[in-house]
């Protein structure tokens, strides 16, 4: 089991460490709830260190990336960010990540730590043709997440970047605390946030510096208990519960991060799927009476079976009993009345609209007051 | 605490027989957001599953530590399951059963053996 740079400071917080992806990780902090509810109001912070980092030069990264994942990569400007599933030929996903791009010639691919391995050997084995040098820095990189609607306010004395001039989706290379990072105005919870990437050994006087720096703030640090909770309620999808080697971006909806003119792996099977339709697709389900739904539970329309959930949960900001669900597209519009198999007991669900959650429009430092957010709102 | 008794599954019993899980136990499944409980008059035998306790992460099935009836349920679990969090050995019981062997009582653990155990399984 590894830990990550940030462990002994995870330990120091009160963090409940449990062992995923291969990393000693902490659930939580002060409680899931809590965590959840501080990172929609105010501000959250989370040791995402286990993430996988690739580092893709060379003359071809461009041409070699467009051609790996779905997305369409030559869209992107230097220091833009963007998210996209990556397919295997017959259409389902080795997994999803974030592509950095420094240049045309450099780029950082920022994977799920429990499928680094896999995607670096898939990546490898993809590299035929191209002329670009492929590395593993996972290691070589800590990452922290700062989430929520104080976070701008949390980061902004303690980095020569100006947070303004980053847009959501775009980064910048600049000090934390003194060290080389980069920060990016992205994140996994639905709300307004950076993540930055860091030297390991710079990672622990970071994380004290934000957690200093936010206590007037209300931040709290958060574990993976709630990054998985916050993900949920803004409909982002995970790999292992909404994506997986047998599931299709299209199933996922996750259409808009299809290039359609680029030849990327998967796009015949992808095409083909679009024109005949998914055989499922993946919608929101609202519980009608009380019960957990969890990953796994079928899901019934009526007497026919439709589909399984993938993630479910008592929503801490909704405080609705909500689940992500593949169910047959004949099932998948909103309103449609289908039920959920909670250990034999079939308990009524409505299909409703997703994200269950919409992200906030993210904040500035010029913004009149901090916590402007509720004259957007 | 003392004046309970206790099975290695984390649920106590008190004399009256009242029903709950320990501390430990709701520390470990982190913030419930719903308590399924057992109907009213249903007979079970000790060990038999009573229902779930589900937190944010995970579902946990909660056992009976005695064979007999279910006396009372705890209602107000259904407005405020997190009560089991905030009181778990008051306010936040579970359910009551009449024992059909009271004698079934005395096999089951004093607090410091509980404790022990838990202290040292439990991570």
């Amino acid at each position: 089991m590894k830990k990550t740079p940030l462990y002994d400071e995870m330990v120091r917080s009160g963090g409940r460490m449990v062992d995923f992806a291969g990393f000693v990780m902490p659930v939580q902090f002060a409680g899931i709830i809590s965590e959840h509810l501080a990172v929609r109001r105010n501000a959250g912070l989370f040791d995402v260190s286990h993430m996988g980092e690739v580092l893709v030069s060379g003359k071809d990264a461009e041409r070699y990336i467009d051609k790996l994942v779905t997305n369409a990569v030559g869209k992107l400007s230097d220091r833009q960010v963007m998210y996209s599933p990556m397919c295997y030929d017959h259409g389902g996903c080795v997994d999803d990540l974030l592509v950095y791009r420094f240049n045309p010639e450099r780029y950082l691919l920022v994977v799920n730590a429990s499928n680094t391995d896999k995607d670096f050997s898939h990546m490898l084995s993809q590299i035929h043709g191209f002329s670009v040098k492929l590395e593993n820095l996972s290691d070589q990189y800590a990452q922290l997440a700062v989430q929520g609607p104080k976070a701008i306010h949390i980061l902004s004395g303690l980095t020569d970047l100006d947070l303004d001039n980053i847009d959501f989706y775009w980064f910048r290379e600049g000090l934390v605390n003194g060290s080389p990072s980069i920060v990016s105005r992205t994140g996994y919870t639905g709300e307004d946030g950076f993540e930055i990437y860091c030297r390991p050994e710079a990672a622990p006087a970071i994380w004290s510096a934000l957690l200093i720096k936010g206590s007037t703030h209300g931040i709290q640090p958060c574990g993976l208990g709630a990054r998985d909770t916050l993900r949920f309620e803004n409909r982002l999808v995970l790999y292992g519960h909404e994506l997986d080697e047998h599931t299709s971006p299209l199933a996922a909806r996750l259409n808009w991060a299809i290039g359609w003119d680029s030849d990327f792996n998967g796009k015949q099977a992808l095409a083909q799927e679009k024109e005949t339709g998914s055989k499922k697709k993946l919608v929101g389900l609202e519980m009608k009476e009380t019960g957990v739904p969890r990953q796994g539970y079928s899901v019934y329309a009526g007497e026919q079976e439709s589909g399984v959930v993938t993630s479910g949960c008592k929503a801490p900001f909704l405080d609705k009993f909500l689940a992500l669900a593949y169910v047959k597209p004949e099932h998948s519009s909103n309103g449609t009345e289908l039920l959920v198999d909670i250990r034999g007991k079939k308990l009524a669900a409505t299909v409703v609209k997703t994200p269950f959650y919409k992200k906030p429009p993210i904040s500035r430092l010029t913004d009149s007051a901090e916590g402007s957010r509720s004259s957007e709102a | 605490m003392k004046d309970r008794k206790y099975l290695k599954s984390h649920e106590w019993i008190k004399p009256d027989g009242h029903v709950g899980i320990s501390d430990f136990a709701q520390k470990e499944l982190g913030d419930i957001v719903f308590v399924e409980l057992p109907e009213v008059g249903r007979s079970v035998n000790k060990g038999d599953s009573l229902g779930m306790i589900e937190s944010v992460k995970a579902s946990s099935e909660f056992y009976s530590p005695v064979s007999g009836k279910v006396a009372t349920i705890n209602d107000s679990l259904t407005a405020t399951p997190e009560l089991v969090n905030q009181q778990p050995y008051e306010n936040g019981w579970l359910v009551q059963i009449t024992p059909s062997n009271p004698a079934e009582m005395n096999e089951l653990l004093d607090y410091d053996t509980y404790a022990a155990l838990a202290e040292a399984g439990g991570h």
